[in-house]
């Protein structure tokens, strides 16, 4: 079942690439049929998942090669069960995106992002570590193609950030990983337990934090946002930055007990400088990308200090606000990509007013942003609270500063809608600017929908999660 | 009077070279008795053939024999090693073969020579790799490398071409001639030839001559498996030869230079352990640095191939340096999907350029990803396999020579990889890029003569190099197996 959700994406992405295609609207729609079924596939798998039952589920596990001790094995567990069904969900509004946008070489592209969705896919599931880090490198090639062919006039220097710093991080983690498996003798996640070394461990976090990104390691990120097509960004910031705080949660923190009590307060103090840097960039940025970009920042550092807060409540949070933040920013940067199509600039300066004779825009905009500020009742709510109640048993003094980020989120957020939406018709908003078409709130609102109803039931997450530390202070 | 005693000759032993040769006269001797129409087809098919049967025949000795033995009066081995590098060796040049099958029909009066070359080059090296003395070392050395400065230099009309050859001649002439002095020291020092009897006097050897025996040796092999500081020839001659014989001499020439440096050190110079293991290291950290630098300032593509090959002599190095089973290992597997990403990035290198009919730059890559997408994909792979990215079997290798390194406690040497690797980022991501990110408007390469010739043999070679390369990713556990037995007999240092 679990290779099946891989191979799906994977298998998919060939067929779409070799189809000689006649029409144009081919490749868009089996791209489109294909994320369905994978997420239909999803949906059986999440009904057939024994939620008392700790531990893997559905595993495949092959020998690949021996003398290592490497093998094939994947599974799910109740808490990368949630990942994946976020990875396909997103996945799937952003090929219907493209696909109604109607991009170049559709086949290519949409190819393309399937690809990346099994190579996602197979990081949240791999239980072994060569396993994880093929996975973890096979989505950085995707990503740089769609960036480099269908980004936007600064792609180079984006695509080459992104690929540099990404794979300076991650060839350090091969390192990490192959010490870590010459000296278990296994590569097996579970075979290689509680490491003592703390080299390996900041091999392992070197990795996770450029591609989270941990403040001061973002710089590949605002370009990458910023040039990349609205449901590139969509995708790169809602469900590939969640395979970064994935290794963090699954390998780094668990498997190295002893280097985490030691890092925690650097790591800890990083983040909160980036919670609050990215939150201020937020509320500074001029334009529509820009604020989602380092809202999403200051949203990844938010999630680390929920996660090396090491504690039930912690997790639990940083978890159910992964999923939170992955729905948010991918709507957000749908919605970004619909205003800047009928603007044809992201400009916060040239824009607004674009509330009045747009209904639908209007009210999903406002819903999204007033979930991703917080408000008390919403699902971000939720999983902030309880990464804050996680991050005060570390220490006040933490809290205080997550506390003081969510006031900034209110403000980033409200500026970014009252910018698009109230005050004076900007000078780029054309009067005959339509609403949001059928399609667009066909992809977007399904996603909004899922974030309501988290909100009225953020424990579908949290009661279906293991909790991982429950074990430790 | 004494009489010299004649060896058994253990001809099967010897297969694999002499199908080669007696391919090469094929080509040369009935080529002169063919109509002009028929040459070409005729060679390529000989040449062919007899790859394949050099590579069969190869694989049959692997198969039946696990042992490992002196033959013809312990002048040459007959072992695993030596055969799976003689496979390796068959397979480049029948690749090689598919991409210049479309080439010499440029080279048309010297196509009998041009295919007999190519077949004793490889016999050459077939020989090289199971060479166990220090006289069939030098002599296998010698064999290939001619056939090589011949073969650089076939395209008579065109001056790089001759260039390189001349350059090719006069530098690796040169690093013959050290390997050779290094050999007399040994020699002197020991007064033994045969890789095991010099591991066995070693220990009664004035020391002083035989260390720099050893050392002059390793620079001699240095120049031939073109690692920094001896790679100053490489760059000039891969991008003056023509295309498809670097293809095949950046291949089989890596393969058969460490497979036989590999050997020598091993079983001759067990006792200097410590000191080959760090110059190796050192010299594969000079060539990551170097290569790796180098090739982000090229422009030409042939000349980034060639920098990029300096610095997987590096990575190369990194097992061999290492000196324990895992290394061995871990080379020959390396060298699997090495040989063949090699191979293909220089054929679709040539198919380019008879698109173009002029040397391939990035700009000349403009649009390539989109007009001709089979290559387009195969570039991708190959130029993401050589930065160490799935699905390319060189990913597994650069981890094995990575584990290798980290399993001796050189943990260093693999960071230094890993820097290095991270360089090479920039270049081979621009080739994709160069491939690909261009809109076509921005720049217009019309190709010289309307549409491309559909070379069938050299798409061949191109599908055949993606499925090795693919496929030892997938496959990697046999393979790996195959790796450990053809190493299994030799005893590593540490």
């Amino acid at each position: 079942m679990t290779t099946a959700l891989i191979l799906v994406p994977l298998g998919g992405a060939l067929w779409v690439w070799i189809t000689p295609w006649k029409n144009t609207q081919g490749p868009g729609g089996l791209a489109l049929l294909l994320a369905l079924v994978e997420l239909a596939l999803w949906v059986g798998t999440a009904a057939n998942f024994d939620f008392g039952r700790g531990g893997l589920q559905f595993q495949t596990d092959t020998v690949w090669f021996e003398d290592l001790g490497v093998s094939y094995h994947v599974g799910l567990q109740d808490f990368t069960l949630w990942l994946v069904g976020l990875t396909v969900l997103v996945t799937a509004a952003a090929i219907g995106y493209g696909f109604w946008v109607g991009r170049e070489r559709p086949g290519a592209y949409l190819g393309l992002l399937l690809f990346l969705e099994g190579a996602v896919i197979g990081v949240f599931t791999a239980q072994d570590l060569l396993v994880f880090y093929v996975f973890w490198e096979a989505m950085l090639i995707p990503l740089y193609v769609l960036i480099g062919v269908w980004g936007g006039p600064g792609r180079l220097g984006a695509t080459f950030k992104l690929v540099a710093y990404t794979m300076a991080g991650s060839l350090l983690m091969l390192v990490a990983i192959i010490a870590a498996g010459l000296s278990a003798g296994s590569f097996d996640l579970a075979a290689a337990s509680r490491h003592q070394s703390v080299w390996i461990f900041l091999g392992f976090a070197a990795a996770f934090a450029i591609k989270a990104p941990l403040w001061p390691f973002h710089g590949w990120l605002p370009d990458a946002y910023r040039e990349s097509t609205p449901e590139v960004a969509a995708v790169l910031s809602g469900v590939v930055s969640k395979a970064a705080a994935y290794g963090f949660l699954a390998i780094a923190i668990p498997q190295f007990p002893g280097a985490v009590s030691d890092w925690r307060v650097p790591i800890l103090v990083l983040a909160s400088i980036g919670l609050v840097y990215g939150s201020l960039l937020a509320f500074r940025a001029p334009d529509l990308r820009g604020v989602i970009a380092y809202s999403s920042l200051a949203q990844m550092n938010l999630i680390l200090i929920g996660l090396f807060a090491t504690n039930a409540s912690g997790n639990d949070g940083a978890l159910l606000q992964m999923v939170n933040h992955g729905l948010i920013s991918a709507a957000l940067f749908l919605l970004a990509g619909a205003v800047e199509r009928r603007t044809a600039t992201g400009q916060l300066g040239l824009l607004g007013g674009m509330a009045r004779g747009r209904p639908m825009l209007a009210t999903v905009l406002i819903t999204t942003g007033v979930i991703a500020l917080a408000v008390p009742g919403s699902t971000a709510f939720a999983g902030e609270f309880l990464i804050l109640n996680g991050i005060f048993a570390q220490g006040w003094g933490w809290a205080v500063v997550g506390a003081v980020a969510i006031v900034l989120a209110a403000m980033y957020m409200v500026r970014l809608i009252s910018a698009v939406l109230h005050e004076d018709v900007g000078s780029a908003v054309p009067v005959e600017a339509l609403d949001l078409r059928p399609a667009e709130i066909g992809v977007i609102v399904p996603l909004v929908a899922v974030l309501i109803f988290l909100s009225f039931w953020p424990a579908a997450i949290t009661d279906h999660a293991l909790q991982l530390f429950g074990g430790l202070p | 009077v004494t009489r010299f005693e004649q060896p058994t000759i253990d001809w099967a032993a010897l297969s694999p070279e002499l199908v080669l040769l007696g391919g090469a006269s094929l080509c040369l001797v009935v080529t002169l008795f063919l109509p002009w129409g028929w040459r070409r087809p005729f060679c390529a098919t000989i040449a062919a053939l007899c790859f394949i049967g050099a590579g069969v025949a190869a694989g049959i000795l692997f198969a039946v024999d696990d042992s490992a033995r002196g033959v013809i009066a312990d002048a040459i081995q007959r072992d695993r090693l030596a055969e799976l590098a003689q496979i390796l060796v068959a397979g480049s040049g029948l690749l090689a073969v598919g991409a210049s099958l479309g080439w010499e029909r440029q080279e048309r009066s010297r196509v009998g020579e041009y295919y007999a070359l190519l077949l004793s080059a490889a016999a050459g090296m077939s020989f090289f790799v199971a060479a166990s003395n220090l006289m069939t070392l030098f002599l296998g050395l010698e064999w290939f490398s001619i056939s090589l400065y011949v073969l650089t230099a076939i395209a008579v009309e065109s001056l790089p071409s001759l260039e390189a050859g001349l350059k090719y001649l006069i530098v690796g002439s040169f690093g013959s001639a050290i390997l050779l002095f290094g050999s007399a020291f040994v020699y002197g020092a020991t007064g033994a030839i045969g890789f095991d009897d010099i591991a066995a006097a070693a220990a009664g050897a004035d020391r002083l001559l035989f260390v720099i025996g050893l050392a002059l040796i390793l620079v001699g092999l240095a120049f031939k498996m073109s690692a920094a500081p001896f790679h100053m020839w490489t760059p000039d001659v891969y991008q003056g030869a023509p295309t498809p014989v670097t293809a095949f001499m950046s291949a089989a020439t890596k393969v058969a230079a460490l497979v036989g440096t590999m050997r020598l050190l091993v079983t001759a110079f067990p006792t200097e352990a410590r000191l080959w293991t760090v110059a190796l290291a050192v010299i594969a950290c000079i060539s990551l640095a170097w290569g790796n630098l180098a090739a982000l300032v090229q422009t030409d593509i042939k000349r980034l191939l060639a920098y990029s090959s300096i610095s997987h002599a590096g990575f190369l190095l990194i097992p061999v340096a290492v000196g324990t089973r895992l290394g061995g290992r871990a080379l020959l597997f390396y060298l699997v999907s090495y040989a063949a990403m090699n191979v293909g990035s220089f054929a679709i290198v040539a198919a380019r350029e008879r698109e173009l009919a002029r040397p391939v730059t990035f700009e000349g890559l403009a649009g390539l990803g989109w007009e001709r997408p089979g290559f387009g994909i195969a570039m991708s792979l190959f130029m993401f396999g050589f930065i160490g990215l799935p699905p390319a079997g060189l990913f597994l290798g650069k981890f094995y020579a990575f584990s290798a390194a980290v399993d001796r406690g050189w943990t260093w040497l693999a960071i230094v990889g890993v820097a290095a690797t991270v360089l090479s980022i920039y270049y081979y991501a621009g080739v994709i890029g160069a491939m690909y990110f261009r809109r076509s408007i921005e720049v217009r390469v019309a190709p010289a003569g309307g549409s491309p010739p559909r070379d069938w043999a050299l798409s061949a070679a191109v599908g055949a190099a993606v499925v090795v390369t693919v496929g030892s990713f997938v496959a990697a556990g046999p393979l790996l197996d195959i790796a450990r037995d053809s190493v299994s007999f030799l005893g590593f240092p540490h």
